[in-house]
This record gives structure tokens, C-alpha cells and sequence, in this order.
């Protein structure tokens, strides 16, 4: 069964209607935007870091980042830079036409020197170790597959990628990409026709792994392109962005502690882990960056905002658990088994 | 010569031999002269570069990029000298080629992997302390800290049982062997082929268990999550530093609540302290006492330049008692917030199985503060030398029923 990974790369904004600006807690692991720059027609590249200048947290390739924008919109973007800068992250947004809140807003309103919160980075798109990999990207597909590009590389692995999209003007990256010379193969639509997968990946074969990122009828032509493939030889990831049950909140709210028979305020600049403590209730933490999983805590009511780089999709659907450290609330009240 | 002389205008240089036996038996008092000399310390003795301070050894433990554990993170530099076994692939490893042993055995040791087996390990504590509460007096080392994890690790890894002592030997040298080769390596020498020779045997996939720890790795590979032959060096990781390490934290647990009646009532009185007791017991003993880095490149610390491909000596027991982050750093104190102590280490090495050595001793230590009333030194507790672990050989208790 081939895996698949479900989110990230690129949001659709559809269906949640824009909030008012009104900042981002500063609890909230925050970012500033560095740089913005265009990259190619309808694609804008952002650079993020911390304002105080502190180290980024660490990050694998395929991993994607929740940004929480200043219209109170989460949109996961995938990371696409180098990890061996530890201060800088790198998204690229494509414009979505049918977008109302994400896409637009960081096209049009999101500039230098703004913020936004950051949850995350989670990966569940990783890169397997293989001596061969295919990859395959659509459009702003291309996004995960640049770091896992500059990792084959570097390990000495025998690679390939072939890069598809509607017109040459709308795909980013080819500058970098060029140095590669023929292991890239780049097929604008409008010139080249669909992509002629089964002639690309050839005959089926052992000791390879294809990854594919891409809009989904690509991601269902390489699904069926690879059905006589070795099992585990494919893996991809899905633009479709599962939407938030409630926009993030910068508002006040409260956590009881059932345990303690207690009951405490969080406030946009205080973590919920430094409540806890400041009720005199223990909580265990330690890397504080939602990452070593020290700090899990059940929760017996209300929703999470998950900011942890832990949990999978479904685990943070569950709701019934979540990483004091960085993550909040998404209701005015959460339960807590402390 | 004219080379430490030149440094030791801008920095200070310290002649002693950490490793040397009366720093082993009683390391403090050289922690705090390294932490008091300044954030980087030149060790002529071994031509390194000494971080005691919290401050920079939390800042070298989380910049993989800089400071690399692929030459090794102990004494010997992997660029010139061959290892005593092929390199650990998660210890002795550097992102990319650490990513997938990690993330791969991060989620089988993960605190939602391991719910499965806390009512197990509950139970057994609880036999194991009934079965020592018929005993007068006892050594807490055999009796309790290797008791408990040699009865419930080796089977959660899957391990056949034959051999199992062979466990604590191999993790002795292997920790050993990241300091200089001294007497406590080389009188070990000729016994560590027999032992290793065991451990290297219990990795294959035939000799594990399917669902425990080992079987999953394997089955991690079948769904190439790793490669074939990277999955035995996994498993080997966890048997090199699964079973050392948990028994001299809980032997250090129980030597602070020995010492520190008045820390076990607390226990007592609130059983859910016992998460923080351990965590507490790892800042303050810090089992794990040092690990290396090497320069990645040219790296600023604290005003010094440290040059490209030298070793870095991080003394995580020094920084876990830093006045500098701690107050009171010296007294085992259940009141304070543990929390970001560096006894297992930080950043993308972090222990990865520091929730096992947590839910191991909550267990234990929820077992004992049901049935005991107190723990009573009963002799001085005698420690055993190693290059990188506080150890203790023997701890005489005796355990006064609740």
C-alpha cells in the first residue's frame, strides 16, 4: 500500500471568513517575516525568523509549519530552506484563485517585519533512507521535494525529478533546480502536454522510492503509475489542508485542573504549562518547544490548539491529549487531567 | 607546548584529568572550578575545549550544525581514529543519515507507545517490592536499581532470555569507552568480545520477540522506514543505552530519598510527585555525567574561538547544578521545577528513551511510596567508576514498611 500523508503544502482558505486583525498572542511561538519576495507568477516566497534572533526548531525534509496569520487564519505551508540554518525558514505561497482568507492574505497583506504564529514543524512526509528516489512535483508541489532534493544529493543517492505545471511563468524554484542539469526534467503543461508518468519511472523495480506532491489528479495518475510497483515504494502528500474546527484565539481562557480542584487563566502572553506551575500544580517539561513530549497532558474537556510538532492529524483530532508547553485552546475552557 | 601557553592568555586553561579516579569518586568540587573559570575552559591534559556552564552547554547540545556528534561523542575523534564497534546510527550520527533512526525509534519509545505497557511494569514494581520488603536490610543497587529495569526492559525489547547478564557489562564499557583509554577500559578489554559478541547476536530479527521494541524495528524496515541493515544497529542502541543508564538513575532516586527523608514524605503524601522526584534525582546526580561534540567549524562560545574539528567535553553534571540557572543547586529539592535540566541531554539527541527511564521509575517509586514508610541509609554508598556515568556499586537500605 502505497503511504499516503494526508495536508499541508498549500491551504485553500475556503469556507472561513476573514477575522479582523488583532495580532497574535504572544505566547504563541511567533516569527517575523524577513523577507518576501516573488518567485514565480502567483508564487511569493517568505522568509521567517524569530525576532529575537534565537534558533528556529529543527526540522526534517517534508516537514510543514501552521502559521497562524494575522487575520486569525492557520494555513500549513511546507518548509522548503536549508536546516542547516538554524534561524531562517523558507515558505512559498501559491495564490489560490478560490481562496478568500490564506493565500490572498499573504499575497497581498503580509509584509516584512509582520508576525505570525508558529506551530509546529511536523513531518508526515518523511524522507525514507534509499540509495534511488523519483520524485515528482506538481505546481507549487515542488515545495517538500526541494529539501529532500538537497538531502539525496547530498548522501550521493541516485535521483530524479520531474517537475510538471501549467506554463514555465508559474513554476518556482527552476533557478535552483538548474545546477542539477539532466537528473531535473521540467514539463510546463502548455508545452509539453501531461505528464508521460510510466515512460518517466520506467519499468517497476526494487530499491527505489517515488515521493509526489502535487494537486490530486496527478497525485491519482502517480497512484495508479505506481500500482505494480514494490509495496512502500510510494509515498505523497495531498495540498488539501484539514481546516481548523475553530480559528486560533488570542483571548484569555480558562484551564481547570481536575486533579488539583483548581482552576487557572491563561493570557495571551503566558504559556499554559507557566499557569499550571504558577497555580503551584506540577507539570514535568522539558525541551519547551512542543518537541521531546515530556509535557503530555490528557485533556477531559474542551478542544486544544495543537502547536506541537508531535502529533499526527488524527491524534490532534482526538483531542484527548495535548503538549502544555506551546499548545492553547481553541474553546473558553479547557479540562485538564492535572 | 607554546600552543597552550599562547591560549592561556585568553583562556583559561585547567590541568586536570577528569577522568582521573578522584574526580569519578567525587566530581564536584572540579565542576565548580571549570563552571567558575569561565564559559570555555582549555583541558591540556587532553587538548580539548571544557563547557560546565548551563548557559553554553544547553547552547552546544541543541546546535547540531555546529557542534557534530558524527566524529564521535566521546574523546576519540572519528576523522583519525576507528571506533571500538561500527558507530552508533542515532548517538554517533548526524542529520540527514540520523533522521530515520530517530524518527523511527522516537515513535516506538514514544509516551503514547509505551501506555501499553504501564500497567505491566505497575505490577511488576509492585511484586518486586513485596518480594524485597521480607529483607532486613538490602543493597538498593541489585535489589532495586538493576532488579527493576532487568525485569521489565529486556522483555519489552523482546529479548530471548538467555544471556541477559551480559546487559550491564557491555553498557559499563561502552560508556566507558567514550573517555580515554585508562584502567577502567583496558582491564574491560578482554572481556568485551564475549560481550559484545551477545548483543550483536540479540539485534538479528530471529532472536526478537515480534511486538516488543526489537520487532519493531524490524517491522519499522519492512515498511522502509529504515533499511535492513540499519535496523540491528538500532536495536543496538537500545540495548547499549536502555539498561545502564535507568539503573543508575534509579539507584540515584533512591540514594536522594535515602538521604532526604523529608523529599519521601512528599512522595508519599502525593504520589504524582513521583514523575518530578525522577527528574529531579537526574539534575541532581546527572547519571549521565559528560558527553563530546566536535567543531563543525571556526565557533564562537562565550569569546572563544573554538578551531574547526576540535573536541568539545560538555559536562552536563556541571550544568545541571550551575548557580548560575539553579538556585540552590545542590540540594535535591521536590519544591523546584527540574524541568529543562540537561541530564538527558537536549535538542535533536535528547535522550530517546527518556520516557521509558520516566515510566520505570514511576512505577518503582509509586510501588515504594505505598508500602514504605521510609528508606534508611545503612552504610556509605560506594560508587563504581566510570568514564561518563555516576554510578553506584552498592547503596545499603533498609526499607521501613508503611
Amino acid at each position: 500500500m502505497p503511504s499516503t500523508a494526508s495536508a499541508t503544502s498549500v491551504a485553500s482558505g475556503a469556507g472561513i471568513e476573514s477575522r479582523p486583525a488583532s495580532g497574535i498572542a504572544a505566547a504563541v511561538e511567533t516569527v517575523e517575516v524577513s523577507a518576501k519576495r516573488r518567485r514565480a507568477d502567483g508564487v511569493v516566497e517568505l522568509l521567517l525568523s524569530r525576532p529575537s534572533g534565537a534558533r528556529l526548531p529543527d526540522w526534517t525534509p517534508g516537514s510543514h509549519v501552521d502559521l497562524v496569520l494575522p487575520n486569525g487564519l492557520t494555513r500549513q505551508y511546507s518548509l522548503c530552506g536549508d536546516r542547516w540554518d538554524a534561524h531562517t525558514y523558507r515558505i512559498a505561497v501559491l495564490r489560490e484563485p478560490d481562496g478568500r482568507g490564506g493565500s490572498a492574505f499573504v499575497h497581498d497583506e503580509l509584509r516584512p517585519g509582520d508576525r505570525v504564529g508558529l506551530g509546529g514543524p511536523r513531518n508526515h512526509f518523511p524522507l525514507v533512507p534509499s540509495e534511488a528516489y523519483l520524485f515528482i512535483a506538481g505546481g507549487i508541489g515542488i515545495t517538500p521535494l526541494l529539501p529532500m532534493i538537497h538531502q539525496a544529493d547530498l548522501l550521493g543517492a541516485d535521483w530524479r525529478l520531474l517537475y510538471g505545471g501549467r506554463r514555465l511563468a508559474t513554476m518556482a524554484f527552476r533557478d535552483e533546480l538548474e545546477r542539477h542539469g539532466e537528473r531535473v526534467h521540467v514539463a510546463p503543461e502548455d508545452t509539453h502536454g501531461l505528464l508521460d508518468l510510466r515512460a518517466w519511472l520506467g519499468e517497476p523495480r526494487t530499491g527505489v522510492r517515488v515521493y509526489c506532491c502535487g494537486p490530486a489528479p496527478l497525485l491519482t495518475a502517480v497512484e495508479r503509475a505506481c500500482r505494480h510497483w514494490p509495496a512502500h515504494t510510494l509515498h505523497t502528500e495531498r495540498f488539501t489542508a484539514t481546516e481548523p474546527p475553530a480559528p486560533a484565539r488570542d483571548e484569555p481562557f480558562e484551564v481547570e485542573l481536575r486533579r488539583s480542584g483548581t482552576t487557572v487563566t491563561v493570557t495571551p502572553d503566558v504559556s499554559v504549562l507557566h499557569a499550571v506551575r504558577q497555580a503551584g500544580v506540577e507539570a514535568l517539561s522539558s525541551c519547551r518547544q512542543g518537541t521531546c513530549g515530556t509535557c503530555e497532558t490528557t485533556v477531559l474537556g474542551g478542544l486544544p490548539d495543537h502547536r506541537d510538532a508531535i502529533l499526527a492529524d488524527h491524534e490532534r483530532e482526538a483531542g484527548d491529549c495535548m503538549f502544555i508547553c506551546v499548545s492553547r485552546s481553541r474553546t473558553d475552557r479547557l479540562v485538564l487531567d492535572l | 607546548m607554546t600552543e597552550t601557553l599562547h591560549r592561556a592568555g585568553t583562556l583559561p586553561v585547567n590541568d586536570a584529568d577528569p577522568f582521573a579516579p578522584e574526580h569519578l569518586e567525587t566530581p564536584e568540587p572540579l565542576h565548580a572550578a571549570l563552571r567558575d573559570a569561565g564559559p570555555v575552559v582549555y583541558l591540556a591534559r587532553y587538548d580539548v575545549y571544557a563547557l560546565a556552564r548551563y548557559e553554553q552547554v544547553h547552547a552546544a547540545l541543541v546546535n547540531w550544525q555546529d557542534f557534530q556528534s558524527g566524529a564521535g561523542v566521546g574523546l576519540s575523534n572519528f576523522r583519525y581514529e576507528k571506533p571500538w564497534r561500527p558507530p552508533s546510527l542515532l548517538l554517533e550520527a548526524d542529520p540527514p543519515r540520523h533522521d530515520a533512526p530517530r524518527r523511527v525509534l522516537a515513535a516506538i519509545l514514544g509516551p503514547r507507545a509505551l501506555r501499553r505497557l504501564r500497567q505491566t511494569w505497575f505490577a511488576e514494581a509492585e511484586a518486586l517490592v513485596e518480594r524485597v520488603l521480607g529483607e532486613r536490610e538490602l543493597d538498593g543497587v541489585p535489589a532495586l536499581a538493576e532488579a527493576f529495569p532487568l525485569r521489565v526492559f529486556p522483555d519489552a525489547v523482546g529479548l530471548q532470555r538467555e544471556g541477559r547478564q551480559n546487559l550491564l557489562p557491555y553498557g559499563n564499557f561502552a560508556f566507558n569507552a567514550f573517555g580515554p583509554a585508562n584502567s577502567l577500559v583496558t582491564d574491560a578489554a578482554p572481556h568485551v568480545p564475549e560481550w559484545a559478541a551477545w548483543v550483536d547476536a540479540q539485534c538479528a530479527r530471529d532472536r526478537l520477540g515480534p511486538d516488543g521494541f526489537g520487532g519493531r524495528i524490524w517491522a519499522a524496515a519492512d515498511r522502509g522506514e529504515l533499511t535492513h541493515e540499519q535496523a540491528p544497529l538500532v536495536v543496538r542502541s537500545l540495548l547499549t543505552a536502555g539498561v545502564d543508564t535507568t539503573v543508575h538513575g534509579l539507584a540515584a532516586v533512591l540514594h536522594a530519598f535515602a538521604t532526604h527523608p523529608g523529599q519521601w514524605q512528599r512522595v508519599r503524601d502525593n504520589p504524582a510527585a513521583a514523575r518530578v522526584a525522577f527528574d529531579e534525582a537526574v539534575r541532581w546526580a546527572s547519571p549521565v555525567q559528560t558527553f563530546f561534540r566536535t567543531a563543525t567549524t571556526d565557533t564562537l562560545v562565550g569569546g572563544t574561538t573554538i578551531p574547526e574539528g576540535r573536541k568539545i567535553l560538555m559536562f552536563l553534571a556541571a550544568a545541571n547544578r550551575d548557580p548560575r540557572r539553579w538556585e540552590r543547586p545542590d540540594t535535591f529539592d521536590l519544591g523546584r521545577d527540574p524541568s529543562g535540566h540537561v541530564g538527558f541531554g537536549m535538542g535533536l539527541h535528547q535522550c530517546v528513551g527518556q520516557h521509558v527511564a520516566r515510566l520505570e521509575a514511576e512505577a518503582l517509586l509509586t510501588a515504594l511510596a505505598r508500602r514504605v514508610r521510609r528508606l534508611e541509609l545503612t552504610g556509605e554508598p560506594v560508587r563504581q567508576h566510570n568514564n561518563t556515568l555516576r554510578a553506584l556499586r552498592s547503596l545499603p537500605l533498609r526499607l521501613h514498611p508503611a
